[in-house]
C-alpha cells in the first residue's frame, strides 16, 4: 500500500516536472478571459496546463466576455492578464489603452509563430492571431434533394427555397436565424448591408452613414427572411439557433464557422440531421459579388497593466495553447480554421475558406464601430417586429450613435 | 400598535434623556457608513454626469493580419494621456448628457411635439426614444406588480395562517421559494417554459387554438409574462411581512368581533385589515422601490426587444464595447431621482404623521 502510494507521488511528481518543463514557466500569473465556443476552449484549456506550485492559472470563457473583458483589465494589476478577443473586440481593448506591444516578447518566446498570425496597428504586434471564422450557409442536403434545390448562392435562392421547404409541408419555419436583439440582430445587419456594398460611416469620418438605400434593402431582406424563421427570432442567439437546427426544425442559416463544425457531435441530435448536416459559402445578396457576411479572426492579446513577469509567463502559456501540434487531435482540427503551421482545412472548414476566398469584407475596425453595432442592436428591433418603418429604424440608428459618439468625443 | 411609532417615542426619549455627546458617538459608526456607502457613491455619480471623455485625438494607421492590411484610424494613446493630465475629470458638460437622445431628449421631444398632427402620433414618436420607452415599462411595471403582490402576499398570509400546525411549517418554506430562487435564475426557468416549444407555450397555443402563437414575438404578452413573474417572484415578501404582522392581531378584538357576530370576511375587513395597514404602507415603499430597478426579468427572458428599463439601459451603457460611463451615470442620477418621486406621497405621509404626533 505504502509502495503504491510511493510511486503514485513519484509519478504526480514526475507529471508536474514535465509540465514545468514543457512550459519552461518559472512563476507568474495567467487569467484568461474570452469566448466559449469549441476552439476557444482548447486553446484556454491549453494554457491552464501550464499551472504549476509557482504559475497561477485560471480561465473564464464565456458569451459575455466582451461585457467583462475592459472592466477586468482597467484596474491595475488587471485581473486578467489575457483577453482572448476577435478583430471586433479588440477594438474596445486598444480605445481604453488595456493591451501591450508584444514585439519583445515575440522576438524572445515567438519562433513558429507565422507572420500571419501576428496582428499589427501602427507596426506594432498587438496580438496573436490563432484562427480565422465567417459566418455561412449551414444547410440539410437531406431536405435540399426532397424539394429540388441546389445550395442557394444568394439570400434570394435561400428565401425561394425556404418557401418552397414550408409550401410542401416539409417545415413550417425552416430559415434558422441568430437574431436576438441586441449584439447578435446588428451583426445580421452588418453582414446584409455590407453585401448591399453599404459603409457605415461617411469617408474619412466618424458620422453615420448607415441611413441609405443599401442600408434599406438590407432591413427589407432581413425582414423577408424572418418571415421563414422561428417567431421568437428576436430572443433567438446563435446558440439558440444551433439548438433550433439540432432539434431539426431548421434547414438553412447563416451561421458562425466556429460553431457549425461540431454542430451535431452534441448528445440527442436525431440521425437525419447528422445524416442531412452540410456546410457551403456565405451568400451574397441583391445581384452582388461581395458576400454578406465578415471575415474575422480570433486571437489573444496581453495586458498592459500587468508585471512584466505575468505578461511573460502568459504569452508562453499562450503561445503553448497554439503549438500546431493541437492539431494532431482529429476533434481539435475541425473545430477551427486554424491559422497555424501545418493545419489541412477538412471538410467542415469549407464555409470560412470559402468567405476568404469570395473577398469577405473584415469587420471593420474603427474605434467607433462598437457605438455603432450597439445603436443596430436596440434600434432596429421596432422594425423587425413591424413597429415601423425602415428608414425610420435607420434614422433612429444615425440619432442614437451620434449621442453616444458626441459623448464619447468621436464627433 | 404601530410599529412606525416605536423609534419616534424612542429619539423623543433619547433627546432630553441621552447626553448630546453620547449621542453624537452613538450615531457616528453609522454617519460614518452612510457617508461612505450613500452619499459619496451618489456625489460620484452626479459628478460623473456632468462630464464626458476628452474629444477622441484620432489617428491614421494601417492594421494588417491574416487577411492583409487596411487603413484604419486607432485613438492617439499619447495625446489622450496628455489631455487627461490636464482635465482628470474630463470634459464639463453641464446638463448636456440629460439633454441628449439617450436620456430626457428635450429637442426630440420638442420636435415630435411640433411635428405631430396628432396626440397619437406625438406618443409613438415619444415611445421611440430610449428614455421614455424604458419608462413606459417601467412605471406599467411598478404599478401593475406592486399593488398584487401585496393582494397575493396577504392572500397566502391569511390562508397558511388558518392551516393547522403540523403542514404549516412546509407551507412557508414552499410559499417562500420564489423568493429563494435567484431572480434570473427564476426568470431564465420562466423563459424556457414559455418558448414556443415549451411548457407553457405549448399550453397557451392548445388553449387559442392557433399553433404559430408566440409569446415572446408579442409585446404585450411580453410584458405579461415579465409582469406575472414579478408577481410570483415578489409576492412571498409580502407573505413573510404580513404572515409575521398576523401574529400580533388582538385577539381580544377579534373574539369581540366574533362574539358581536362578525363574519369571516368583516373580521378580515374591520379588524385584520387596518391592524396590518402599517405593514401595507413599509411593504409598498420596499417593492415600489425594487419594481421601479426592475432588471434581472429583462435580461432573463431576453425581452429587451419588447421591454426596457433604466436598470437595463445602465446595464447596456455599461457593456465592454461601449463603455458609455457618462451616460450611465446620468440615468442613474434619473433614478435616483425617480424614486425619490415615487416615494414622496409615502414620505409626506410618514413625515405628516410625525409632526402631527410631535
Amino acid at each position: 500500500m505504502l509502495m503504491k502510494k510511493t510511486l503514485l507521488a513519484g509519478a504526480l511528481s514526475l507529471m508536474a516536472g514535465s509540465a514545468y518543463a514543457e512550459c519552461g514557466i518559472e512563476s507568474g500569473r495567467i487569467s484568461i478571459i474570452g469566448n466559449e465556443f469549441p476552439a476557444i476552449q482548447t486553446v484556454g484549456a491549453g494554457a491552464l496546463e501550464c499551472a504549476s506550485d509557482k504559475v497561477e492559472a485560471k480561465s473564464n470563457l464565456t458569451a459575455d466576455h466582451q461585457k467583462l473583458n475592459v472592466a477586468g483589465m482597467s484596474g491595475n494589476p488587471a485581473e486578467y492578464t489575457t483577453a482572448i478577443i476577435a478583430n471586433s473586440s479588440i477594438v474596445a481593448l486598444m480605445n481604453g489603452d488595456l493591451i501591450r506591444p508584444l514585439d519583445d516578447l515575440v522576438a524572445k518566446h515567438g519562433d513558429g509563430l507565422t507572420k500571419n498570425q501576428l496582428i499589427t496597428i501602427d507596426g506594432k504586434v498587438m496580438a496573436v492571431a490563432f484562427m480565422a471564422n465567417a459566418q455561412h450557409l449551414v444547410y440539410r442536403k437531406d431536405i435540399l434533394e426532397k424539394v429540388g434545390a441546389e445550395p442557394p448562392k444568394t439570400y434570394e435562392d435561400m428565401i425561394a427555397i425556404a418557401d418552397k421547404i414550408r409550401k410542401e409541408g416539409i417545415m413550417e419555419n425552416p430559415v434558422g436565424g441568430a437574431y436576438a436583439a441586441g449584439w447578435n440582430l446588428a451583426q445580421e445587419f452588418n453582414n446584409m448591408f455590407l453585401g448591399y456594398g453599404g459603409e457605415f460611416f461617411k469617408p474619412g469620418t466618424a458620422e453615420p452613414n448607415v441611413n441609405s438605400e443599401a442600408g434599406i434593402k438590407a432591413l427589407e431582406t432581413m425582414k423577408a427572411l424572418s418571415e421563414y424563421m422561428n417567431p421568437d427570432f428576436l430572443t433567438h442567439d446563435s446558440n439558440a439557433t444551433n439548438a433550433e437546427y439540432r432539434a431539426g426544425n431548421v434547414a438553412l442559416m447563416n451561421m458562425w464557422g466556429s460553431r457549425a463544425a461540431t454542430l451535431t457531435s452534441a448528445e440527442g441530435v436525431p440521425q437525419e440531421v447528422i445524416d442531412g448536416f452540410a456546410i457551403a459559402g456565405p451568400m451574397t445578396v441583391g445581384g452582388g459579388n461581395t458576400p454578406a457576411s465578415t471575415l474575422w479572426w480570433d486571437g489573444w492579446t496581453v495586458a498592459k497593466n500587468i508585471s512584466d513577469e505575468d505578461a511573460e509567463a502568459t504569452f508562453i502559456a499562450m503561445k503553448k495553447a497554439i503549438d500546431p501540434a493541437i492539431l494532431q487531435d482529429p476533434e481539435v482540427a475541425i473545430q477551427a480554421v486554424w491559422l497555424l503551421e501545418g493545419y489541412k482545412p477538412t471538410e467542415a472548414a469549407k464555409g470560412v475558406y470559402d468567405a476568404a476566398g469570395m473577398k469577405t469584407i473584415p469587420y471593420p475596425t474603427f474605434p467607433y464601430m462598437g457605438l455603432m453595432h450597439t445603436a443596430l442592436g436596440n434600434e432596429l428591433t421596432d422594425f423587425m417586429q413591424g413597429k415601423e418603418s425602415a428608414e425610420q429604424a435607420l434614422k433612429d440608428v444615425e440619432a442614437a450613435y451620434t449621442a453616444a459618439a458626441k459623448e464619447k468625443g468621436f464627433l | 400598535m404601530r410599529p412606525w411609532g416605536a423609534p419616534h417615542t424612542q429619539s423623543q426619549n433619547s433627546g432630553p434623556g441621552m447626553k448630546h455627546r453620547t449621542f453624537f458617538w452613538f450615531f457616528l459608526p453609522t454617519a460614518l457608513a452612510m457617508l461612505i456607502f450613500i452619499a459619496a457613491p451618489i456625489v460620484s455619480v452626479v459628478l460623473q454626469s456632468l462630464f464626458v471623455p476628452h474629444e477622441a485625438v484620432l489617428v491614421e494607421t494601417e492594421n494588417c493580419g491574416p487577411f492583409g492590411c487596411t487603413t484604419s484610424v486607432v485613438i492617439d494613446q499619447e495625446a489622450t494621456e496628455d489631455l487627461r493630465a490636464e482635465q482628470p475629470l474630463g470634459r464639463f458638460a453641464g446638463l448636456e448628457i440629460y439633454l441628449d437622445r439617450g436620456h430626457l431628449a428635450t429637442a426630440e421631444v420638442a420636435n415630435a411635439w411640433t411635428s405631430s398632427s396628432s396626440i397619437g402620433e406625438f406618443m409613438s414618436a415619444i415611445g421611440d426614444l430610449p428614455f421614455y420607452r424604458a419608462m413606459s415599462f417601467t412605471l406599467t411595471y411598478t404599478f401593475v406588480v406592486t399593488p398584487l403582490l401585496i393582494a397575493l402576499g396577504f392572500v397566502i398570509a391569511l390562508a397558511v395562517n388558518s392551516l393547522s400546525q403540523r403542514i404549516k411549517g412546509l407551507m412557508i418554506f414552499f410559499s417562500l421559494l420564489p423568493m429563494i430562487v435567484n431572480p434570473l435564475v427564476g426568470s431564465l426557468i420562466l423563459f424556457w417554459m414559455i418558448d414556443s416549444r415549451g411548457v407553457i407555450g405549448e399550453l397557451i397555443q392548445y388553449l387559442a387554438g392557433d399553433p404559430s402563437l408566440s409569446l415572446k414575438a408579442s409585446t404585450p404578452l411580453m410584458w405579461i409574462a415579465v409582469i406575472v413573474y414579478g408577481v410570483w417572484h415578489s409576492a412571498p415578501f409580502a407573505f413573510v411581512v404580513f404572515y409575521a404582522g398576523l401574529q400580533t392581531v388582538p385577539q381580544d378584538t377579534l373574539e369581540s368581533a366574533r362574539i358581536d357576530g362578525a363574519t369571516r370576511w368583516q373580521q378580515t375587513r374591520y379588524v385584520v385589515i387596518p391592524h396590518l395597514m402599517p405593514l401595507v404602507t413599509f411593504v409598498a415603499l420596499i417593492q415600489l422601490m425594487d419594481n421601479f430597478r426592475v432588471f434581472e426579468p429583462i435580461v432573463g427572458f431576453n425581452a429587451s426587444a419588447h421591454a426596457t428599463s433604466l436598470s437595463w439601459i445602465i446595464y447596456n451603457d455599461l457593456g465592454g464595447e461601449t463603455n458609455q460611463l457618462s451616460a450611465a451615470a446620468t440615468t442613474s442620477v434619473l433614478t435616483i431621482i425617480g424614486v425619490a418621486i415615487l416615494l414622496s406621497p409615502v414620505l409626506v405621509r410618514t413625515w405628516r404623521d410625525y409632526r402631527g404626533k410631535a
